[in-house]
């Protein structure tokens, strides 16, 4: 039984969130009434001309900066042609051999490892309309609202080798176009959508073996999905001696298998030739450095910075910087050096992030500052109120904006460290349960649990609990 | 003389001077159009409420002293591709028959604000594909100084109604000679401007890097005056040149002396009838004699320029007409079994022979495994002949050509041929390939037939063209007459 390799590239085709649409000043908006944001130019109606939102190029430049690519300071727009009826020019308007941006990559933390994907060229291009199937109508109705929708294609070389490895990728892309701020990504309302082309090849073969395109992945858990169902269609069909048929295929995620679209002869011949309606697209030097210098750090090399620079885990660094808010906050508490950072993670993503859900509020708009959490870690680091406490004390800064200290000394938080006196309430704790003593020491370690509980108890819950625990443990072991 | 039959630029000093009123002439427009539109059927749509309505807010504005536009009160028609809100706009095709567009092309806008009174659509080759306007879907359109030839075309109904008197100017386009074409077999004068100069926001599009549109009128100064309010850059037009521009009509002074007219060979070849070509160089004798210098150039790639054209022009409309599908608007087959089905039936049944053939041709070219030989080939030929004239510019500042290889032929003598159709274009196709401004003026006649002559400038150079094109006028006389039906 031979060992295959699974080869994956992925075509990404995101909505970016400008204001008008690529060609004409229409609203970009969704969720609209059905045509009602379209007018002449997006609908293809006879005599009107496209022109281009400046916008769009923008945006698809710093994507490309974003992810290394050399950005081509001269490109052209490009008809492709062919009919459908949510086309209503019958040609879309892309770019076919000189794409906005080419040769670029983009590193994506996969396995705890940075692994590179080699970006193959991103280009920009209209979106098309949206067909509609009714009960009541026996037909299709068509919803222009999304023509003209501007769309960036991100196409990457095949250099992905398992489906996880893909969901990565798709994700690391979809958090720099959020940091980017280009696009609001949304694939339920089909903002960033996905098609996968994969191959399979006995492993250690340098050549590549026949693709499959999919189309219809509606979802990165579905991109996934249909990877690993791909390679097992080919795999099969290799192990059974037969061929694989170069073809388009159409993925459906409800049955968790693909049905033929149209094979190679199908192909479509777009009869690609350069818009003429469009001038060429011209970028100067100064404004291409311009943009470049506009790109911030990205989430994928904050993630890796985060867990080199401060120790956090792979998990920690991909939650702390999943909006660009927590980061920045992060790293203002850490400027200060006053924590363990690890500790102000564990804050920061657990506690924080419940209490900020469960209100509905951001982190910048609450009462909670980088000093304040930051005092608030001190305490507990210093031992002088307890991980518990500490929950409170979020809260009550949450409530009324107060400092740490203040609301320590209001509730009376502060927790008792004092080795003398956390003794005496162990002995006294220890001489009131001798059968729980005895459990102990006759092999039930859980007894241990039920004392700490005890001594808490006795001290109304102002011990510190670890010294607590380890000055038990000692005691019994005597 | 009827006040249908005077010029634009007499009629502004008629109007200013109260010597009639916008509304007067509007009805002397549509009383003549009554009387010879039977014969001429170079309308399809007439728009005779609205030109009241238009004609008398004109009036209003006169009456009170207000400033009513530069072309207040004057009559002008429309072709049918260009869209006009609210007004049915067909391109003479059976496919948008019942097209009516939401909005005005840019061009519609300029006049509107200009004041001029609209009399309707007029009659084209379907999608300006052609050359006679017998390629329209609706009706022939017979040429005025002999209803039993054609008009030319595409813009048949625009030269055929200025020069019988069914309307003062018109608009038409060109994008292969379809406006100098039919003003040369008409004997109007037709301008085609430099490209770019004119917004084609609102032009239904034929070849969108060829297509212009244009002026006519029965003098050179109507056919400045129209494309002065037409022409300039627009927002809407990618293509639309960003620069200064200026107004020619008011400048015009038939001096052209100095002037080199350059006469090409390729022009006077074999393809011309040998009486054009005489008519034309007697012409250009004229000028001579007003003090312009004649120099003997040679264009060489003017053999290729038609094949060229054929090749761009079909390839952009192939891409260009598909979007008339039934889907959306205009004719929809009324038994199909499928989507597939619904496109085959609704485009064959709508779409006319020659738009059908053009559309093949440029699918063809522009099809897998035959863009480089054809497409890339012509685009690159297009680069040689735009060059060819740009270094015979170094040499004369005009050149001189005939308009049409041949006077009007007879109603349903080419129709059968393409390629002989086609051939009807040598001259003026090379002028769209090269981007360049160019205006065929009346000459002549030949057995009553009318045979034009053509001036071609460098880019962005109307007021030269139109210049000389004056100074023949004034010296040569018999301009501006409405023709005898």
């Amino acid at each position: 039984m031979m060992d295959y390799e699974i080869v994956v590239g992925l075509e990404v085709h995101a909505e970016l969130s400008t204001q008008s649409k690529i060609y004409c000043s229409c609203k970009n908006e969704f969720g609209a009434q059905v045509n009602t944001r379209c007018c002449p130019i997006c609908t293809g109606l006879p005599g009107t001309l496209p022109t281009l939102n400046k916008k769009v190029v923008e945006s698809a430049a710093r994507m490309g900066f974003a992810l290394n690519c050399s950005i081509n300071r001269i490109c052209k727009q490009d008809r492709k042609n062919y009919f459908y009826p949510d086309l209503p020019k019958a040609y879309q308007i892309s770019q076919f051999d000189v794409p906005l941006c080419e040769y670029g990559f983009v590193d994506v933390l996969f396995n705890g490892s940075e692994k590179r994907i080699g970006i193959t060229r991103i280009h920009i291009e209209e979106d098309a309309g949206k067909l509609l199937h009714g009960d009541s109508f026996s037909g299709s109705l068509v919803d222009f609202n999304r023509c003209g929708v501007p769309l960036i294609e991100i196409v990457s070389e095949p250099d992905m080798r398992s489906a996880a490895e893909a969901k990565a990728y798709l994700d690391t892309i979809k958090s720099i176009l959020e940091c980017l701020d280009i696009s609001d990504c949304k694939m339920q309302e089909g903002s960033i959508r996905c098609d996968v082309n994969v191959s399979v090849r006995p492993m250690g073969s340098k050549v590549l073996g026949t693709r499959c395109e999919m189309k219809n992945v509606n979802s990165f858990n579905g991109a996934s999905h249909a990877i690993e169902c791909e390679a097992k269609r080919q795999i099969e069909i290799i192990e059974n001696g037969g061929v694989i048929v170069q073809e388009t295929r159409r993925w459906d995620d409800d049955k968790g298998m693909s049905f033929t679209m149209r094979s190679k002869e199908d192909a479509q011949d777009y009869r690609y030739f350069p818009e003429p309606d469009l001038r060429t697209i011209v970028l100067e030097e100064e404004y291409l450095k311009l943009l470049a210098a506009s790109i911030p750090e990205l989430p994928n090399k904050k993630r890796i910075r985060y867990m080199n620079e401060f120790g956090l885990s792979e998990f920690d660094a991909g939650l702390l910087t999943e909006n660009l808010d927590k980061a920045n906050f992060f790293e203002e508490c850490t400027a200060k050096g006053l924590v363990q950072p690890k500790n102000l993670a564990n804050w920061l993503t657990g506690d924080v992030t419940r209490s900020l859900n469960e209100k509905n509020i951001s982190l910048n708009a609450s009462n909670l500052t980088p000093a304040k959490i930051v005092r608030l870690v001190e305490l507990i680091e210093k031992g002088i109120i307890s991980n518990t406490a500490g929950k409170t004390v979020l809260e009550e800064i949450f409530a009324t904006g107060g400092e740490p200290e203040d609301i320590v000394r209001e509730k009376a938080l502060s927790q008792v460290s004092d080795t003398a006196e956390l003794e005496a309430i162990v002995k006294k704790v220890l001489l009131d349960n001798q059968k729980s003593v005895a459990d102990y020491r006759s092999g039930k370690s859980n007894a241990a649990g039920f004392l700490v509980g005890q001594c808490m108890r006795a001290s109304a819950g102002k011990a510190n609990p670890q010294m607590i625990r380890e000055l038990l443990i000692r005691l019994l072991e005597e | 003389m009827e006040l249908y039959e005077y010029s634009a630029l007499e009629l502004q000093k008629l109007l200013k001077a109260k010597k009639c009123s916008a509304t007067e002439l509007t009805q002397s427009v549509f009383a003549r159009i009554d009387t010879v539109e039977p014969k001429l059927e170079a309308y399809i749509t007439l728009t005779k409420d609205n030109a009241l309505k238009q004609a008398a807010k004109i009036d209003d504005k006169f009456s009170k002293g207000e400033n009513a536009g530069a072309l207040a009160g004057i009559p002008i028609g429309i072709k049918d591709n260009i869209c006009t809100d609210g007004v049915l706009t067909t391109c003479g095709s059976k496919i948008l028959y019942n097209f009516v567009p939401p909005y005005d092309a840019t061009v519609i806008e300029k006049l509107k604000a200009a004041g001029a009174v609209f009399t309707g659509k007029l009659n084209m080759d379907e999608f300006a594909m052609g050359s006679s306007c017998e390629n329209s879907y609706y009706k022939k359109t017979h040429n005025p100084h002999d209803i039993l030839r054609v008009p030319g075309g595409s813009s048949g109904g625009s030269a055929a109604a200025v020069a019988a008197g069914e309307a003062v100017l018109a608009l038409g386009s060109d994008t292969g000679g379809s406006i100098r074409q039919p003003a040369a077999l008409c004997g109007v004068v037709g301008l085609k401007p430099t490209y770019s100069t004119v917004s084609r926001y609102g032009l239904v599009a034929f070849a969108s890097s060829l297509d212009q549109i244009g002026s006519f009128g029965r003098t050179v100064g109507d056919a400045a005056l129209l494309y002065d309010a037409i022409k300039g850059y627009d927002s809407l037009d990618a293509t639309s040149a960003a620069r200064e521009y200026f107004n020619i009509a008011d400048k015009l002074d038939g001096n052209v002396k100095g002037l080199k007219i350059g006469i090409p060979a390729e022009y006077f070849g074999e393809g011309v009838d040998s009486e054009i070509k005489l008519m034309v160089l007697k012409a250009a004798k004229e000028l001579e004699n007003l003090g312009a210098q004649l120099i003997n150039i040679s264009l060489p790639s003017t053999d290729y320029a038609l094949s060229a054209y054929y090749i761009i022009a079909c390839a952009e409309a192939s891409s260009n007409l598909a979007r008339f599908d039934g889907v959306k608007y205009g004719y929809r087959a009324e038994n199909y079994e499928n989507l597939v089905d619904m496109y085959e039936r609704s485009r064959s049944e709508g779409f006319g022979t020659e738009v059908k053939r053009r559309i093949m041709l440029g699918t063809f070219v522009l099809s897998s495994g035959y863009y480089d030989a054809y497409y890339k080939k012509a685009k690159l030929t297009q680069n040689r002949i735009a060059a060819e004239f740009t270094a015979a510019f170094k040499e004369c500042d005009i050149i001189l050509t005939p308009t049409s290889p041949v006077t009007a032929f007879k109603i349903g003598d080419r129709f059968d041929d393409p390629l002989a159709m086609y051939a009807a274009d040598i001259c003026t196709v090379p002028v769209n390939i090269a981007g360049l401004p160019a205006v065929s003026l009346p000459c002549g006649k030949l057995s009553g037939l009318p045979v034009g002559m053509q001036l071609i400038g460098s880019k962005f150079s109307e007021q030269t063209i139109l210049n000389a094109g004056f100074a023949y006028e004034r010296s040569c006389g018999e301009y501006g007459n409405v023709a005898k039906i």
